[in-house]
């Protein structure tokens, strides 16, 4: 039972995702996590703005269910299933977030640098978090789906639309790694 | 996700930087099984538990908005280290600057769902 305590290798991880869409795909649903920015959106009152967001939630009620269920199991994860949770990253990866400044690199499960209460005393650290959430939301939605609604349930399903989106996804992901990040650091 | 560490945004950074296989391993073993899995249904035709048969809804045909679309969704994703998946597990692992993202990713759907009309797609 000790491998439980340790962190789970890619091939327990990746396949464990395909059976949550297994799951989903068997109870008459879809995969696809960035969905419930909208219901949320609706909760809040958007559907008064814009017609995108007059639609009944309750029909994505279960959505929601399984978000509150990744956080119950992020819960999990880092209260019961876990001894020390520190990411055990390349050692140039270390190296070079260390030159950015990041000295949590290979101490921790997250940088603390930006996801630490302490962090939000740095307003920077405040914009960018901002502004990655605002593109998270936007692209999401405008592409017409996330990481698990294309380049899980997408591609699964041989959808080619979902290659440009995941294609999409890297340019936008290696642009902002090698060129922008070090401005938000 | 938080126990493989996919919720990590430093295991994003490294993906980025191709540094690591830990994040291709992930998503091309889910994709590998997910494949063979869609495959499966549409071949038996199974049924849900409803006994309904089981729809994956196709995505529009399009270009740009998935460019687009993926594009700042990229960006969005190599900064903060998170995509809408990850911020629920982070939240409930307690790693409370999340918080943030999740309220500026809700603005950015909002955002979206006052300009659409005027996006290509």
């Amino acid at each position: 039972m000790e491998w439980i305590f340790k962190p789970w290798p890619w091939y327990i991880g990746g396949p464990m995702i395909a059976f949550v869409l297994f799951l989903l795909l068997f109870f008459g649903k879809n995969f696809g996590m960035s969905s419930n920015l909208r219901t949320l959106c609706t909760l809040c009152g958007a559907g008064k703005t814009s017609r995108f967001f007059n639609f009944d939630w309750k029909t994505q009620q279960w959505n929601l269910f399984v978000a509150l269920g990744a956080i119950i199991g992020g819960w999990m994860g880092a209260n019961w299933l876990s001894n020390e949770a520190i990411v055990q990253l390349n050692p140039d990866t270390i190296n070079q977030l260390h030159q950015f400044n990041i000295k949590s690199a290979g101490a921790a499960y997250m940088p603390e640098e930006l996801f630490s209460l302490q962090a939000l005393t740095n307003p920077k650290v405040i914009l960018s978090l901002s502004l990655g959430g605002f593109l998270v939301g936007f692209g999401a939605r405008y592409a017409g789906g996330c990481t698990s609604g294309h380049a899980i349930t997408g591609l699964s399903n041989l959808q080619l639309v979902s290659l440009f989106a995941v294609i999409g996804f890297f340019i936008g992901g290696l642009l902002m790694n090698h060129f922008l990040l070090p401005y938000f650091l | 996700m938080f126990k493989s560490e996919a919720a990590s945004w430093f295991r994003i950074y490294e993906m980025f930087q191709f540094q690591s296989f830990h994040m291709y391993g992930i998503i091309g073993s889910a994709l590998f099984f997910g494949v063979i899995l869609i495959q499966l249904i549409k071949r038996f035709k199974l049924k849900s538990v409803f006994g309904e048969s089981i729809r994956i809804p196709d995505k529009d045909k399009s270009f740009y908005r998935y460019m687009l679309g993926g594009v700042i969704f990229g960006l969005g994703w190599g900064l903060t280290g998170a995509c809408p998946g990850p911020i629920f597990t982070l939240i409930g692992a307690g790693f409370f600057p999340i918080l943030i993202v999740l309220f500026f990713a809700m603005v950015g759907t909002w955002i979206y769902g006052l300009v659409r009309n005027k996006l290509p797609h």
